[in-house]
């Protein structure tokens, strides 16, 4: 990885994220063992469910692809100082327009249809981050609420669409499934995980070269880092927070995409548990940078496939999983939250 | 008299660096004593140690002659040391009362005493002598007023030794005058200071002794009348030191900059510049003297594109630039070290390298083809910067914000003199620099003049004003009340600056 400057890979210390993981799983012990459970079995069956075998790897990375495109689209706005929380809204009209795309294109060959229709959630998606890019930008509207509201707005939105205009026949509110020639392939039959995961880590190193190795990304971050001093030395700070606004929508949108393209061959309603909010601790226990962020999805993608395994064998509740998943959250993600958040931005 | 505070041998090292290197320190009872060296000399960390904040690797510390053990500021509070820091460690939303009595407050069942407690305080204000509302919002008082709340904290406390950490960086002029003050009239009531400073003049005007360190070690202590200016920089600095800086060569005759009826819109937080007029020439250094706040970061930020006219025109080396951009005016040649260093100048989590090319990022040769950073050429570039402007660091890629006051300012100056420089736009170019990285950045400045460069110099300090300038403005409430020779004396700068329009102070 030459990506990895010597600088980011100074920078780059991960004890606090590893003992905060470990710690995480220590506290879920002591919840199983008060709660009945042996947690060395609990997590045995986490494990084995997560990494044990060819499918349980191939489901842990197809969970973690969606969060790893979402926390790449937050770290992107958040490298610009802006506290992009729409990550979810973004990533959802992403994944109905690629599936609209996917399903009333036709007679396409199958890479031009996948490429046009993952083309259409990135737009669709940059549209979504441009409204609150450009509010922020001319009328000062600050983006944690307009970027939440445009999440809810997405979420109604979509289901609407699915319950209604675009509605299949049957029960279900979903719609037709997409074309043939738009599913991407599979990478390891019999999982469900696509190419989709390989698109995700071609964007990471996307994310990677673009803040490191372009001029874009260095007045990126640092406007981000010191607007004032940005704008001292001439950077336009409404332009790059509106081109990181646009980035991020379009990397959350090809996520989606490509949930729909690889995963569900439609869109259905509700299928998102919000890989957007997921995204948003990964980015931050990935240190906002695109490599940790792999590590941090796979981590979250364990908990998630492991999670079900654990439920099936050892009858703890799905619950369990789910809390340990946010003490992860919790103990990775606030002490960093509270310091780079709360004491950088005097203005939330 | 006797000796209230000694050290004897103290010596503390962190990985890498002797702070202090056998320091023996004597203070005497009621004495005010200075204690002067260049930034990293070791002042801070012997006082720290001193205050508990450190444990010593060797020596001793005695109080009345009697040896002690301070483990902890809590121990050295109990000795009646009590410290200031430079740095204000107040609760912004609490009342003054409430921050002075923080930790030791006056009861009264679970609620504190505010009677009581506030007949208290003003018992010490009387020792203190000097007026605050204790009543007050602490956030909504001066800089200068919230250090008097951390003095009070530290007399409530019962203090006998008071250590100031360079207190007076973060005051303007007047304050410091009143700093003064109030040491003379601690003194008076029998209170010991220590006062850390690398501020010549004010060591001379309040202190009986002082102590220069130098790299961790004691270099001498002198009574004041033995001490001269010239004597003590020396023992600073370790050489001989110019104070009187070689005046450049005489100004040309083209302008390089005008000001033609600027006026800037009303804005909160902000001074308003009213009919703004002069020239700058080539080869001329302009010095703007007036007391901080009166629109001097106004005028700065108005030259460099940072704040737009209301009305007006800015001419530079011919062409109207009162709409340019920052950015347009950085590529016609007008650099800018700004007053803060930290909010305008530099990026404190940016590596050396990247804070010594922002400006530069997005052209050639700093990039290759369209949108690649040219990595090779900027490693290549810096490495010769930090050599040239002899920025001391551990290396390029080092964060900005672990160097000192000093070096990050060589950084800004690095950066602005990279470029193709017509005008520079220097604010406070040496606030909180020790002597060296003073008598270097004054140098560079005199550089550019003779290098037939306009430099507008923006100081608080008259002395660094009258000594490098051709002329002076002086600023006053936004509007410059007139010019004068950097010849005339203080007194009529004084007037000036107390808003005496130049016609009427000279009549």
């Amino acid at each position: 990885m030459k990506l990895l400057s010597k600088k980011s890979l100074s920078s780059f210390s991960i004890l606090p994220e590893i003992i905060a993981i470990l710690l995480a799983f220590l506290i879920s012990a002591l919840i199983l063992l008060f709660s009945g459970y042996s947690p060395l079995v609990a997590f045995s069956a986490l494990f084995r469910g997560a990494f044990g075998s060819k499918n349980a790897w191939g489901q842990t990375l197809t969970q973690a692809t969606p969060i790893l495109f979402t926390a790449l689209a937050f770290l992107l706005t958040f490298r610009t100082g802006i506290f992009n929380i729409g990550v979810e809204g973004q990533f959802l009209m992403g994944a109905i327009a690629s599936a609209l795309a996917g399903i009333y294109f036709s007679g396409l060959p199958a890479p031009l249809h996948i490429a046009l229709s993952l083309l259409a959630g990135g737009v669709m998606g940059a549209l979504w981050g441009l409204i609150p890019a450009l509010l922020k930008a001319y009328l000062g509207v600050h983006e944690v609420i307009t970027t939440m509201m445009m999440s809810y707005i997405a979420s109604y939105l979509t289901s609407y669409l699915v319950n209604y205009p675009f509605k299949a026949p049957g029960w279900v509110a979903q719609t037709e499934p997409v074309a043939k020639s738009a599913l991407l392939p599979k990478i390891l039959p019999p999982t469900q995980l696509s190419l989709s995961f390989i698109i995700a880590l071609f964007f990471s190193f996307l994310v990677s070269f673009f803040l490191f190795h372009t001029y874009l990304g260095f007045q990126v971050r640092a406007v981000g880092l010191n607007p004032e001093a940005a704008e001292n030395k001439g950077i336009a700070i409404k332009n790059r927070q509106i081109l990181a606004f646009l980035l991020s929508g379009f990397i959350a949108g090809i996520g989606g995409g490509g949930e729909i393209l690889g995963v569900h061959g439609r869109f259905v309603d509700g299928f998102s548990p919000g890989y957007g909010w997921d995204g948003i601790a990964v980015g931050l226990v990935g240190k906002l940078h695109p490599g940790g962020c792999i590590l941090a999805s796979i981590l979250f993608g364990m908990l998630r496939a492991g999670g079900m395994t654990m439920t099936r064998v050892t009858k703890v509740p799905l619950d369990l999983s789910l809390i340990i998943q946010s003490l992860v959250i919790i103990l990775v993600a606030a002490p960093y939250f509270i310091k780079t958040v709360i004491m950088r931005r005097k203005d939330l | 008299m006797s000796k209230i505070l000694q050290t004897i041998g103290l010596t503390k090292s962190f990985p890498g660096v002797l702070a202090n290197d056998h320091v023996d320190l004597e203070i005497e009872e009621g004495e005010i004593h200075g204690l002067l060296g260049e930034n990293g000399a070791g002042k801070s960390v012997l006082m720290s140690t001193i205050y508990g904040l450190y444990r010593p690797d060797e020596g001793k510390i005695l109080i009345r002659g009697k040896e002690v053990v301070i483990d902890s500021p809590h121990t050295a509070i109990k000795h009646g040391i009590g410290m200031v820091h430079q740095n204000l460690t107040l609760v912004p939303s609490f009342r003054v009362w409430e921050n002075i009595v923080l930790g030791k407050e006056i009861k009264k069942g679970l609620s504190l005493n505010e009677e009581e407690t506030l007949r208290k305080l003003g018992e010490l204000l009387k020792v203190a002598s000097f007026e605050i509302d204790l009543r007050a919002r602490t956030e909504e008082l001066s800089l200068g007023s919230q250090q008097r709340i951390e003095i009070l904290k530290v007399l409530y406390r019962g203090a006998e030794i008071l250590i100031f950490d360079e207190p007076t960086t973060i005051l303007t002029p007047q304050e410091v005058d009143q700093l003064m003050e109030t040491f003379r009239s601690l003194k008076k009531e029998g209170k010991t200071i220590i006062f850390i400073s690398h501020k010549l003049k004010e060591i001379f005007a309040v202190c009986d002794r002082v102590t220069v360190l130098r790299k961790g070690k004691k270099v001498g202590t002198l009574p004041i009348e033995e001490a001269t200016p010239e004597k003590l920089a020396e023992m600073m600095v370790g050489r001989k030191v110019l104070f009187s800086l070689p005046r450049g060569r005489e100004p040309g005759e083209e302008v390089i900059l005008k000001l033609e009826n600027i006026t800037t819109p009303e804005e909160k937080g902000r001074v308003t510049l009213r009919d703004i007029n002069f020239n700058l020439h080539e080869g001329e250094i302009l010095g703007i003297a007036g007391v901080e706040g009166n629109g001097q970061r106004e005028l700065a930020e108005l030259i460099v594109g940072l704040i737009k006219p209301q009305t007006g025109k800015i001419i530079f080396q011919g062409e109207d630039i009162t709409f340019l951009s920052p950015k347009e005016r950085i590529k016609r040649g007008i650099a800018h070290i700004p007053d803060d260093r930290l909010r305008r100048g530099i990026i404190g989590d940016f590596t050396v390298w990247e804070n010594l090319i922002i400006g530069f990022e997005d052209q050639p040769p700093f990039i290759k083809g369209k949108l690649t950073l040219n990595h090779s050429f900027l490693r290549q570039f810096s490495a010769q910067k930090i050599k040239e402007f002899e920025i001391d660091t551990p290396g390029e890629n080092a964060l900005v914000k672990n160097l000192s006051g000093g070096n990050q300012q060589r950084v800004v100056l690095a950066r602005e003199l990279s470029g193709n420089v017509a005008l520079l736009v220097a604010s406070q170019p040496t606030r909180g620099l020790d002597i060296a990285a003073t008598e270097y950045l004054r140098n560079k400045l005199i550089e550019l003049k003779n290098q037939n460069k306009g430099v507008i110099l923006i100081s608080a300090d008259l002395d660094e004003i009258r000594s490098l300038s051709d002329r002076v403005l002086v600023l006053y409430e936004g509007k410059i009340m007139g010019e004068l020779s950097p010849q005339s004396d203080e007194y009529q700068f004084g007037l000036l600056m107390g808003g005496k329009h130049i016609d009427e102070a000279f009549i």
